[in-house]
């Protein structure tokens, strides 16, 4: 259990740390949202309109941002290969790192995701359910989105084909939670699409360290 | 499914098999084909769509191939991750540029078909939403495969990738279906009627049976050359060493 942990902590650190960890992401989710009222105009019921939605998809965008650190620069200095040696299985370790990946930027961008969503005219009642999809969601890109970064190790441009990959896989949650988010603008019952959106991300970290883990050991064999 | 894969996953009988019916394949295609285009030009004029009836027998067996294909790459992908079978992945990645390009006829035809219709290109309708979805699945293992230059690692990856696919499409058209009945725009829909005219069915029946049997052809073919490609790129490496 202590390696788990030593490892949840390596992982966080190194996320947090150098390459901007969270700043990165929250930087470019605070750029889409300053952009987007500019290229679409300031009229305020017209930005209300598309506010919750513009919000999860700079989201979704930003969380797509941070993914090619996940295993890269591991693969690349043969940290990856150290730690398939270690007794802990390859799955949880990939687990452990998609965790660290939502620490460190999930989490800051669901802290934004209010204000963002507040800024751009959405009504403060939705900030808790923002601020809840954002957490549940960012669970699920880090999880299919490390499948997309463990699938792209050791190719050419991998960064845009981790891009490639996964944005298919993102297509269920954003579905969802924007339909929760929209549904309760709408006054109309959310808890559907926010089930959704939970059993998606749910099943995202069941499954996705399975894939992930398969991907690796084939990158370094 | 068992018992053709047993077969044929012998290359020398795969070679002697395909050498025949590939060709056989091809010509069964030609001639149904050009029976239900035939059947499909005499049928008569739809009765509120005209004459645009008839981009049908081209567009909606290409939709249905779209998701045969797919479902025949995951098969393919499936026996080729777990019996590590060469020929196997040489069948995964003939599918798929075979695949996407039943899926992008299928969203063309589809395109030109809603202009006279619906009066818009394109409209995000559930089905041609989760098409598109599809579409990018094919292009995302395509561009997977022709990013890693390690032969026998980019077919690990490609197949690890389209069995995530195989998992994640039920969830993607579920997804779609759920967005489209919350955002129920307006009804540009009318049911296509579950009862199509027998003098639309059977040309419609043809023209799939015509694309399945192009589609057996081109595959076994494609098969074929990547076999014969793997082999030269083998000797060629013997011949380096010696």
């Amino acid at each position: 259990m202590s390696a788990v942990s030593v490892l949840l902590a390596r992982e966080t650190a190194l996320a947090w740390g150098k390459g901007g960890g969270p700043m990165v992401a929250v930087g470019f989710y605070a750029g889409v949202a300053t952009l987007l009222p500019l290229a679409v105009g300031s009229e305020p019921e017209r930005l209300a309109a598309i506010a919750p939605g513009a919000a999860w998809v700079a989201l979704a965008l930003a969380a797509l941002l941070s993914l090619d650190r996940l295993f890269e620069r591991d693969y690349e200095d043969g940290a990856l290969d150290l730690l398939t040696l270690s007794p802990v299985p390859l799955e949880i370790i990939c687990a452990v790192k998609c965790l660290a990946q939502w620490l460190a930027t999930g989490l800051p961008l669901a802290c934004a995701a209010p204000v963002a969503a507040i800024a751009l005219g959405a009504s403060p009642q939705l900030s808790g359910l923002v601020i809840a999809c954002a957490l549940l969601g960012g669970l699920a890109f880090s999880f299919m989105g490390g499948i997309g970064a463990a699938l792209s190790l050791g190719a050419r441009r991998g960064g845009l084909l981790t891009a490639v990959i996964v944005l298919p896989l993102f297509v269920p949650p954003v579905i969802f939670g924007g339909g929760a988010l929209a549904s309760l603008e709408a006054g109309l019952p959310w808890k559907a699409g926010f089930a959704l959106l939970g059993a998606y991300g749910a099943a995202a970290v069941a499954l996705g360290p399975i894939a992930m883990a398969a991907a690796c050991r084939n990158a370094l064999s | 499914m068992i018992p053709a894969p047993a077969f044929l996953s012998n290359p020398e009988r795969f070679m002697a098999f395909s050498r025949w019916a590939a060709p056989m394949f091809g010509a069964l295609a030609v001639g149904l084909a050009l029976a239900g285009l035939w059947l499909g030009f005499a049928a008569p004029e739809d009765y509120q769509q005209g004459d645009t009836v008839r981009i049908m027998f081209i567009h909606v067996p290409a939709a249905w191939m779209s998701m045969f294909v797919y479902a025949c790459l995951g098969v393919a992908s499936f026996l080729s991750l777990v019996f590590r079978h060469a020929l196997a992945d040489a069948a995964a990645q003939a599918a798929a540029p075979l695949g996407a390009a039943f899926t992008a006829l299928a969203l063309i035809t589809g395109s030109l078909w809603g202009r006279p219709m619906w009066g818009a290109w394109w409209v995000w309708d559930a089905r041609m939403t989760s098409v598109l979805v599809l579409f990018l699945f094919y292009v995302a293992y395509m561009a997977l495969r022709a990013a890693l230059d390690d032969e026998a690692k980019a077919a690990r990856a490609g197949a690890i990738l389209a069995l995530v696919g195989v998992v994640n499409l039920p969830i993607v058209k579920f997804s779609v279906d759920w967005w489209n009945s919350l955002h129920q725009g307006a009804s540009v829909f009318r049911a296509d009627g579950p009862t199509v005219a027998d003098v639309f069915l059977y040309p419609l029946l043809l023209m799939a049976l015509a694309y399945m049997s192009a589609f057996g052809s081109l595959w076994l073919v494609r098969i074929r050359g990547e076999v014969w490609r793997r082999r030269a790129e083998a000797l060629a490496l013997r011949a380096a060493r010696a």
